[in-house]
Formats: structure tokens, sequence, C-alpha cells
């Protein structure tokens, strides 16, 4: 059996003390970042790049995913307890979380999202050890048309699933793929759009334009919504559920999971849209659909697992076929390529140590989660607490000596605050950011892609639709944003960002 | 009656006006790069067309927003964005001349202004702890090869 030689690997390479103790630094610092408000998973990642080029490959990509996932666990604990979401895909988790803590029940809302997490965190594991093999074995066969087709159907999903106005996210997509243009072309030489500045040449770096946006811009936005709230901690009594309570989270729990991984898959799904779509999934089908916002047990199972596995499933289609499904996704292909490691399907056969050590650790983080987290539940409750007008600044160094030391260079934090003003620009407009991030680093590849499948065809564009594979995905691709379009669905779409 | 204080206003109005101007600036800063055939690309076809595509993006958001101005932008917080940006460039301009600590310094106490609950003390604690723990954490401990004293200060 190839998963259990390819499991054995993996665990092989994730049971080393240094991967370890990589995996418990990841998922401690992804907690720390999850816990503390306005502090997102794209830009710790983002900031602690650097950092991790020192470590060999296998452990930074372990440790860099532990922030990602560890992020998911600790924005349910001020969901929680303070009702303020760590992070956006632990939003949901508020509605009926926090009420639970204002009944006394904090503790168990708090065993219940670690246990819900930690299922979701296994099974998806399991899932990703199960298809990614396959898929990238089929994904060995993609030659440039389906590359291209596939990373079409990547945008159009981060557009359908992206909130707000479709046309505006398909705005920004088309501005991701302009600025991804800039540097020097790979095929003819040309320097497009650098204006001589020699620090374009290579393009514009996306850990800058993400610590730049996600970073910098969101520290306005919170600057500006900045209010004197007093936020009161819940106390914590009994942690263990009832039996009541456990009968009561099995099926959330279950159906949690399998949205999430199912969502977590499609490009611009991830954590986020998993939890939403899980509580408005679990309020329809719950017999006590009537309970929730009134502290619904369900209503913390169901998005917290399906956060988590959201969280996991998005490293399939990284893993396998090298293409991001979210900014974070993004960054670990940009880590990837640092440490000289060529994202795509050959990663399983070439580097498997790499391959099976991350989707082991993940399992091993996971636990560690579960194992920690609860009793030093103290500490995060304490450090959820900081305010904010203390930890912006702290941000903002982390930034800018992180972004700094990428190259050495004064240029990528003036660029860092360019893009800083943009975030806030664009946040205004409601334009996200994120499929813009994402299209720029899936722009050259496409451009690249597109180019060589057109020489292929000898430049005639059916090509994309006499290939079976090609055909297939743009045709999911077609259905999909139809069916954005389509005034139902829409209406759909728009209610269940609206959950809030 | 066209209602122009909403349009002006307009969410969709201002990104429709962001993303044409981009558009036809990608259009006219790259209209002399080769644009090649459709079966040998050109440096100058895949900016062309997206240009061309985000620029009429800009357009019908334009004008559908003059049809129906939607929700405003609001107030914008000038001073915050300057002082966030201020802040940055400063430390860009001052990391080798003043050294790390100096400019992390100027860092923390100038974004920290931004803040309504800003206080002096507190400030300047805080910009000097951060500024002590980078220069041990990033300079001696990961040994990035920044000064944490610079020229200007004879580093």
């Amino acid at each position: 059996m190839e998963i259990f030689s390819g499991l054995a690997i993996g665990f092989h390479a994730a049971l080393t003390p240094f991967n370890l103790l990589y995996c418990l630094i990841g998922v401690f610092i992804g907690t720390l970042i999850g816990v503390l408000p306005g502090l997102g998973p794209a830009a710790t990642v983002a900031m602690l790049m650097p950092a991790s080029f020192v470590l060999p490959p296998v452990s930074s990509l372990i440790m860099l995913a532990g922030i990602y996932y560890g992020a998911q666990y600790g924005g349910s604990t001020t969901s929680i307890l303070v009702n303020l979401p760590g992070e956006a895909s632990s939003i949901v988790t508020t509605l009926d979380g926090y009420q639970m803590s204002l009944q006394g029940r904090a503790g168990v809302a708090l065993a219940t999202a670690a246990i819900a997490s930690f299922f979701a965190g296994t099974v998806c594991t399991v899932i990703i050890a199960l298809f990614a093999p396959p898929l990238a074995k089929v994904a060995l066969r993609f030659g440039a048309p389906e590359y291209f087709s596939l990373m079409v159907l990547g945008l159009v999903a981060s557009v359908v699933l992206a909130r707000g106005s479709l046309l505006k996210a398909i705005g920004m997509i088309v501005l991701g793929l302009l600025f991804g243009i800039i540097g020097t072309d790979v095929n003819s030489g040309v320097q497009r759009y650098t204006f001589g500045v020699k620090e374009l040449m290579d393009g514009i770096g996306f850990v800058t334009v993400a610590m730049g946006m996600f970073g910098i811009g969101e520290i306005i936005l919170n600057l500006e919504r900045e209010g004197a709230t007093d936020r009161v901690v819940a106390k914590i009594t009994s942690l263990m559920p009832t039996r009541e309570d456990w009968k009561r989270m099995v099926a959330p729990i279950l159906r949690g999971t399998a949205l999430g991984s199912f969502l977590g898959i499609l490009p611009g799904g991830g954590a986020l849209l998993a939890s939403f779509a899980a509580y408005s999934v679990e309020k329809k089908v719950s017999k006590h659909g009537a309970e929730f916002g009134t502290g619904a047990i369900e209503g913390v199972a169901a998005p917290e697992s399906a956060n988590n596995a959201g969280a996991q499933a998005s490293f399939i289609p990284m893993l396998t076929l090298g293409i991001p499904t979210s900014p974070v996704m993004a960054l670990m292909i940009g880590a990837m390529v640092i440490q000289g490691v060529q994202p795509g399907p050959s990663v399983m056969t070439d580097q498997p140590a790499l391959f099976w050590g991350v989707i082991v650790s993940m399992w091993i983080g996971n636990l560690f989660l579960l194992v920690l987290n609860l009793p030093m539940i103290g500490l995060w409750v304490r450090l959820c607490l900081v305010p904010y007008h203390l930890l912006y600044p702290a941000i903002l160094v982390f930034c800018g000596i992180g972004v700094f030391s990428l190259s050495n260079s004064e240029f990528d934090v003036h660029l860092m605050a360019l893009f800083g003003v943009m975030g806030y620009i664009f946040g205004k407009l409601e334009c996200e950011p994120a499929p813009m991030l994402l299209a720029m680093i899936l722009g050259p590849m496409m451009e690249e892609h597109l180019r060589r499948a057109m020489l292929l065809s000898r430049g005639d564009p059916t090509i994309f639709l006499s290939r079976p594979i090609s055909l297939g995905i743009l045709v999911v691709a077609a259905v999909a944003l139809v069916a954005a379009l389509l005034p139902a669905i829409r209406a759909k779409r728009e209610e269940a960002f609206k959950e809030e | 009656m066209t209602d122009w204080k909403a349009i002006g206003e307009s969410k969709d109005f201002w990104s429709g006006v962001i993303f044409l101007g981009v558009g036809v600036a990608f259009v006219g800063l790259g209209r002399h790069y080769p644009m090649g055939t459709t079966m040998r690309m050109g440096p100058g076809y895949f900016p062309m067309v997206l240009g061309g595509l985000l620029a009429s993006i800009g357009f019908i958001l334009m004008v559908r927003a003059l049809l129906r101005p939607g929700p405003g932008v609001g107030r914008l917080a000038y001073n915050k964005v300057a002082l966030v940006t201020l802040s940055n460039v400063l430390f860009a301009l001052l990391l080798r001349r003043l050294g790390l600590a100096a400019a992390l310094i100027l860092l923390v106490v100038v974004s920290a202004y931004a803040s309504k609950r800003f206080r002096w003390p507190v400030a300047l604690t805080l910009a000097v702890g951060l500024a002590v723990g980078s220069s041990i954490i990033f300079v001696w401990l990961l040994g990035l090869p920044i000064p944490i004293r610079g020229t200007w200060l004879g580093g």
C-alpha cells in the first residue's frame, strides 16, 4: 500500500526532534496570532517567512503550516470567551460560543471547539493522504493547456467565493494579473513596467504585497474602527461536555468536517467560507435550529470543525498541483520556491519526505493543539486582552524588519507602505484583496502556460476545448461562474456571507 | 434626477475609476512592447488584453454606479493613513543611517501616534522595549545583516 509506505516516510520525517520542535513552534505562534485580534495568518506567514529561510525545507514548511491551522484554533478561543473573533474564520463561532459563555458554559464551548477541530484535522489528514497521491499522478500528465485551464478555474473560484460584488472581484483578479506582469519577461527578456528601477526587474515580491495589504492595510482599517470597548472575559468552569452535549455535537462535527474538506479544496474557499457555510447548513438541518444564536452547541461544533477542515484541505491543491487556493497557500508555494523546491505534482515523487512529512506533521500539530491549548487557556486569554494600541506598532516592527530582510532592500519597505495604502483604499471600497494576491502569483505562470499552449496549437485557441481534461476543467469553471450569476444562488451567496 | 452627491461617494464608482485608470495606464505604458501573433505571443500581448479588460470593467462599474450609486465610501482616515505610511517610509530611509534601534523607536512612536489612545510614556516605553527586543532577536540571535547603530551615529 502506497499510502502506508508514504505515511511511514512522513512519520519518519516529522518525528525527528528538530521537526517536532518546529511543528510545536508553528502551532504555538499560530495560536498566538489566532488569539491576537487584527493579525491574520497571511500577514503572519509573510512576516515569518524570512526567518524560516534558515531552516531546511521540511522544517520550514512544517512550521509555516502549523501557523496556519494553529490560527484556526486560536481564533475560536477569543470568539468564545470575549466575543471577539481573533480570526475571520471564527466570526460565526462568536454567535453561539459567546452565548454559551454567558450561560456559564465557556469551558464546554472551548472543549467542543477543540474536539471538533481535532476531529476535523485528523479526518483531513487522512483525506489528504488518500487523495493527494492519485491527484498528483493525474497531474503529472498535465500539459500547458491543462495548467492554464486549471488556473482559470482557480481564479474563477476565488471570484465566486469572494464576498461582495462579482464584478469588483473580477476587477481585482485582472489587477493582480497585471501586477504580476511587472518585471522581466522570461520569454523575450523585455523589461515590462519596470521604469528602469532595478528592484522591479524580478517583479514585485508577493510577500511584500501580502504584508502591505494584509498587514499594514488592516492596521489602518482597524485603527479607524478603534473604540474604547471594554472586553469582559467569561469565567471558565467545567471543561467536560455532558452526555447530552456529546450526543448533540457528533452530527454537526461530521457535517462540518465534510463541508470544510470540500470547500477547502476549492480555490478561494478555505477556512473562512467553510465556517460560514457550515453554520448556515447546520442551522437549517439541525433539530435544534431554533436555538441557534442563543448558545446552541451545534453552532460551535459545526463551524469549528469546518474551518479547521477547510484550512487543512486547502493543502491538497497546493501540494499536488502547485496551485495556491488562498493567499496563505500562495505564500507557502513562495516559501517552497525560495527553498529550491519546485511546487507541482512532482513534489510527491521527488521529495517524498517533504510531501509526507508535512502531511503527517499536520496530524501531530493537531494533537499538540488539543493537548496544549486547553491547559494554556489562561495565557491565551491574557494575550487577547493586549490592547490594540500596543499591538499594532509591534506588528509594524515585525513587518518592517521582515520585509527589509527579504533582500536587504529599503525599496521593499517603501513598496510595502504603498501596498498598505492600497489595502486600506480597497478595504474602504469593498474590493477583496485576496483574489488580487492570488492572481498576482498565478499571473506569470498563466502567461507562460498560455504562450506555450498557443505555440503548441499554432495559435488555435480551441486547444483548450479539444483536450478532454482541459475542457472538463473549463466546464466546471463556467458552471461555477454562471451559477454565481443566477439570481437564486446569488441571493443565497449573499445570505451566507451576511450571517455575521 | 441623477443624484451626483451619491455618485461622488459611491464605492462602486470609485472602484471603477481606479480600475479604469490602472487599465488605461497599463495599456498606455505598454503600447511599445511587441504584441507578437496569437501563435507567438510577444511581451505586449498579455498586458494589452488584460489592461483593456480592466479598463472595461472599470467603465462598466462607473456606468452602473451612475444608474445605481450604492453605498458610499464614508470618511477616510487621512491622518491615520499618513502616520502609518510615514512611519514605514521613515524606517526605510533611516534604517542604515540611524541603525535598527533608533529607526525602530521612530517607527513605533510615529505609528503609535495614529491611535486615539496614544500616550507619550506608554509609546516611548513600547518603542524602547521593541527596539531592544528586536535588536537581540533579529540581529544577535538570527544574525540579520542590519546595523544596530547606523552610519550617522558612527556605527
